[in-house]
């Protein structure tokens, strides 16, 4: 038999949970963020025309999102450096709580700045 | 008090649950309510129990979705609304109701070479090892395991990959590394090395959650991580 | 795979992954700072054509991606596809050296293009 949500509801699961689900996004992203800049090759015009794409606020809204997803898969990863690397007992959840509170200033600060 | 209301795994693999009523008492640990179904209701109910007071790590089943030992898991702490729901634990075949085959568990200790191999005869001196070394403390960190299987069965990386060691093993190889006596240190970190040892653990912490005697399979599976990359780098395995 | 290279793999994930941390924070502030007055090619060539100093922060940064992604997404198919083996090493290989190229043709797009 196999556990449920029940045996996995605590805080360093829901971590693993953002952890692998960012990594797979952010995976699946950057061949379209690499496609994107290359459009350099055919000048900055071409550039410019996907950037004005990129004016729209959905779009806008799914970049804070990426900073977002880069930020925590980033402070999350710190996290698991950390405690795979070093030496811990009972400071783990505090860990978890900076890795959390970084990735969120991050995100804000890209989404006041964009707006 | 009110009665209980108690759902309780029947069958193997295949089955499902058969609900029972069970008087509140004080004081009632969650394997006092297994004892009273088998007793009072239907004796051919099927469970596993030793000790009764946390040492011999036998009676171990899944609480409400939580694997816990059931000898020293209070009801109080456990039933909300007066119900309870026992299975078997999880990541081990099921042999009947609420016992399972716990051969794979211990195969893998096995596997990780979980024996203690020493040089010395009792012809020779005893080893001093000092409580405040570094590796005897680590040691200590992970020595009072009783192999009960609850972190084994709250394992995700056991259900994801069958021939992960798990944490029990792998925590019970990680004293053994510490243990200045021991003289299979390089066969014993090959042993735990790789996908279906230590670096498949994805720290989430699950085996620390739920260890009934608190102790952190997931330290010492990061300690072993650390030990085989630096003997594969050096050469030694 | 062997278990040797299995440890390997699982280090040279962990090494990229400390690489990452430094590009990613790098990357996070300089996005920051770019979009306050909005994206433009002029604003991202400027800063980047020709800088050889960018030119070198970036193709680490792709080179860090293309380890630590593809190891990172072995290990996602064996466990939720029950995938493992010959073929996978091959794909992950396929998709670390696809993500190196591709990373790099945008590397060289901003280095050298929009002229």
């Amino acid at each position: 038999m196999k556990n449920d949500f029940r045996s996995r509801n605590h805080p360093a699961y829901w971590a693993f949970i953002v952890h692998r689900l960012s990594g797979v996004l952010l995976a699946l992203f950057l061949p379209l963020h690499f496609w994107a800049l290359g459009q350099a090759l055919q000048g900055a015009a071409a550039l410019d025309g996907f950037l004005r794409w990129t004016e729209q606020p959905l779009v806008k809204f799914a970049e804070t999102g990426l900073v977002l997803l880069l930020a925590a898969h980033m402070a999350g990863g710190l996290r698991l450096l950390a405690l795979e690397f070093l030496e811990w007992r009972e400071w783990q959840k505090t860990l978890l709580a900076i890795a959390a509170g970084v990735s969120l200033v991050a995100g804000l600060a890209f989404l006041l700045n964009l707006v | 008090m009110e009665n209980l209301k108690v759902r309780i795994w029947r069958g193997a693999e295949e089955g499902g649950f058969q609900e029972f009523e069970v008087p509140r008492q004080e004081s009632q640990t969650v394997l006092d309510v297994v004892t009273y179904v088998q007793r009072k209701c239907d004796p051919t109910l099927a469970y596993r129990f030793a000790c009764r007071v946390g040492v011999c790590g036998s009676c171990a089943m899944t609480v409400n979705g939580q694997s816990r030992w059931t000898c020293r898991t209070h009801v109080s702490k456990v039933a909300a609304d007066n119900r309870l729901e026992i299975a078997p634990l999880r990541n081990l075949p099921v042999v009947k109701d609420l016992v399972t085959d716990m051969r794979e568990f211990f195969d893998k200790w096995a596997r990780a070479r979980g024996r203690f191999t020493g040089s010395k005869t009792r012809k020779d001196e005893f080893e001093r090892v000092s409580p405040e070394s570094k590796e005897r403390k680590r040691v200590d960190a992970g020595i009072e395991c009783i192999g009960c299987g609850v972190c084994y069965s709250a394992c995700d990386v056991v259900t994801w990959n069958k021939d992960y060691l798990g944490p029990a093993a792998l925590n019970r190889a990680w004293t053994l590394v510490n243990d200045v006596r021991d003289t299979a240190r390089a066969e014993r970190l090959a042993a735990v090395a790789g996908d279906a040892g230590c670096h498949a653990c994805h720290t989430h912490l699950n085996c620390t959650e739920r260890c009934p005697k608190g102790l952190s399979p997931t330290a010492g599976i990061a300690g072993l991580k650390r030990a085989v990359l630096a003997a594969t780098l050096s050469g030694e395995i | 795979m062997s278990r040797r290279s299995e440890v390997l793999l699982w280090g040279a994930q962990r090494i990229s992954a400390m690489v990452l941390a430094l590009c990613v924070v790098v990357h996070l502030v300089t996005m920051i700072y770019a979009v306050r007055s909005g994206l433009s090619a002029a604003e991202i060539l400027g800063r980047t054509q020709g800088s050889v100093a960018w030119f070198a922060f970036y193709t680490l940064f792709v080179a860090a991606v293309a380890v630590h992604a593809p190891i990172g997404l072995r290990t996602i198919i064996g466990e939720m596809c029950n995938w493992r083996g010959r073929g996978l090493d091959v794909l992950t290989g396929i998709i670390g050296l696809s993500l190196a190229m591709w990373g790099m043709r945008a590397v060289f797009a901003v280095f050298g293009g929009g002229a």
